[in-house]
């Protein structure tokens, strides 16, 4: 497990406050490597989906990707197979369906709910029917960045690396339909293809994040960093790079304290990811307040 | 997770004859306070759901029934209760929505970062005092409801159902038409609050009785469920508690003999249910353009 890891590396390695120290301290391990490359990728997937997937409100759509992503890895390793090919097989499938759910829906939220409901249930299923394995078990719902196998970062980097070719392909079409719909349908943007496409490439978003922070948390980090970076700036390219640099300051600040001290990695970057996101929405609203009081003055 | 049957080791297999599998259901004190409990739970379930449905408000119950796991990894951890930390973290998840959400855009993006983080924070409980597993509190424990507790759930079941009858009228005005409700002087700010509320001591009260996954399952299968098959209000909330009860009830029985969760069962006949009602409606949606085709011809 995760914190045992830890805990064991932080009795034989001490935090220095030489950041060069630190550094190599940090990386001279072939497991901590690994579990920063894959937290890189992750995180950059994540905080460019992340941004359309606020902008479009997917982020209940998101969260039941990752509870299928659940069922799909927990299948998986009923069936003896890496759960990462599980998790990837069930959202990647499911993620059609769902955009076109979520294309006719408009607010109605209970759709997305039950589909949750019945991927928990089969999860929770094919847990029981595979019960023995424990660890597993634990790092599908909790995450286990710590332990990933060399098989799991090439299909982790294989799916990112294709998430971030199909979202630069359908850049600007896609932009444009989630910033005004109506607007793009009139000028020709096939909206209803686009939606589907683009759930299929949360899909893998929230493949990735699971196998960072688990499938519990994973929405944490495509949500947070995007709405934090939104909060922040209207301008998309801008707003897309602070995501993508607010979520990899979140992953590899979270591993390193996760190599200090005794607690779980994905505890770490989930509280970051919130606090963050927590910490714009307050500057934000101080500062909007008064603005808007000068026009709201100004109007009357 | 638990196998119920093989623990108690009573090798009395199902029987056709209902009574003597009632009997043989019943015999033991844990399974009547997993009924009982149960019970109160599903009740109480299907009647806050039905808002829940009403107002789209899913994801707020799904990430207040999410975060009732580090309410109950703590109280676990503190040694008290599982129900006194559930009450307090499902309480400042409820006033934190309430407080940071109240406009629809930017909503579900409030609701996604208070559940994550609620999520690590359990997560943070489970290494801190190595609590036993994660599993028993995600998916419910029935072996494990004591007394005391059933005499909680029914106590907080009552109280949650003596609140919604109190203001029945208002919550159901400004959730089926919030701008004429408010020009009524219903006031909407006030009600979606209390809703909140209410939807957290619902679901602090049911998770450690059926688990944190489960209590989303009841929430929102019986009752999307029942507001598709009546759009009268009374009818549906009727609805509603008896479908909730009966998946319990059912789920509880079968998990008895074969050894799975209950959850697994329960979410499965919400699906199934939920599906059925769907086909069913717009059969009956298209059958009078049918019949009038047929008529025409």
């Amino acid at each position: 497990m995760t914190d045992g890891t830890a805990a064991v590396l932080a009795i034989t390695h001490r935090f220095s406050w030489n950041p060069i120290v630190d550094w190599q301290e940090l990386t001279s391990r072939a497991f901590m490597r690994d579990a920063l490359l894959a937290g890189t990728i992750a995180a950059v997937v994540c905080g460019i989906v992340g941004y359309f997937v606020v902008l479009r409100g997917l982020v209940f759509a998101a969260d039941a990707l990752t509870h299928i992503g659940f069922a799909g890895g927990s299948g998986a390793v009923l069936l003896g197979l890496s759960p990462i090919v599980g998790l990837l097989a069930l959202t990647m499938s499911t993620a059609v369906g769902i955009g076109a759910l979520q294309q006719r829906m408009r607010g109605r939220d209970v759709v997305t709910g039950m589909i949750l409901v019945e991927a928990l249930g089969l999860g929770v299923l094919f847990l029981r029917l595979s019960s023995g394995y424990s660890n597993q078990t634990y790092a599908l719902l909790f995450g286990d960045i710590l332990a990933l196998s060399v098989r799991d970062l090439v299909v982790l980097m294989v799916a990112g690396g294709l998430a971030l070719l199909a979202t630069a392909a359908i850049f600007r079409p896609l932009l444009f339909a989630s910033l005004d719909e109506e607007i793009a349908e009139s000028r020709g943007v096939p909206v209803r293809r686009l939606a589907i496409g683009f759930v299929v490439i949360v899909a893998i978003a929230v493949a990735a994040a699971t196998q960072v922070i688990g499938a519990l948390l994973a929405v944490v980090l495509i949500v947070a960093p995007a709405a934090a970076a939104q909060r922040l700036t209207h301008r998309p390219g801008l707003a897309i790079t602070l995501s993508v640099a607010i979520a990899l300051l979140v992953t590899w600040t979270g591993i390193a304290l996760a190599y200090w001290l005794p607690y779980p990695v994905s505890f770490f970057i989930t509280s970051l990811a919130a606090i963050t996101w927590g910490l714009t929405w307050v500057s934000t609203t101080r500062r909007v307040r008064p603005v808007a009081l000068r026009h709201a003055q100004a109007g009357a | 997770m638990h196998a119920i049957a093989d623990v108690v080791t009573t090798n009395v297999p199902f029987s056709l004859n209902p009574i003597e599998d009632l009997q043989q259901l019943l015999q033991f004190e844990f399974m009547r306070n997993a009924y009982v409990a149960g019970t109160a739970a599903a009740i109480v379930a299907g009647v806050v759901g039905y808002f829940v449905v009403l107002r789209s408000l899913s994801f707020a119950a799904h990430a207040l029934t999410q975060i009732g796991f580090a309410g109950a990894t703590g109280a676990l951890a503190a040694s008290v209760n599982p129900v006194y930390g559930l009450l307090l973290i499902n309480g400042a998840g409820a006033a934190l929505i309430g407080a940071l959400g109240r406009r629809q855009r930017g909503r579900d993006v409030v609701v996604g970062v208070v559940q994550s983080a609620g999520l690590g924070l359990g997560l943070l409980f489970l290494a801190l005092y190595r609590a036993p597993e994660a599993v028993p509190v995600l998916v419910g424990d029935v072996l494990g409801i004591s007394a005391n507790q059933v005499l909680i759930t029914v106590i907080c079941s009552a109280a949650i159902v003596v609140a919604v009858a109190l203001v029945f009228r208002p919550l159901l005005f400004s959730s089926l038409d919030e701008e004429i409700a408010e020009a009524r002087g219903v006031r909407i700010g006030l009600m979606s609050v209390l809703l909140l509320f209410i939807l957290a001591v619902t679901t602090s009260v049911a998770a450690p009785i059926v688990g944190v996954l489960l209590t989303f399952a009841l929430l929102v299968g019986p009752a999307a469920t029942a507001a598709l098959l009546s759009s009268r209000p009374g009818r549906a909330v009727a609805l509603s508690v008896a479908l909730s009860v009966a998946y319990i009830w059912v789920g509880l029985a079968v998990s008895y003999w074969v050894d799975f969760p209950p959850s697994v069962f329960v979410t499965g006949m919400a699906f199934a249910g939920y599906v059925a009602a769907r086909l069913w409606r717009s059969g009956v949606r298209h059958a009078p353009r049918v019949e009038a085709r047929a008529a025409a011809a």
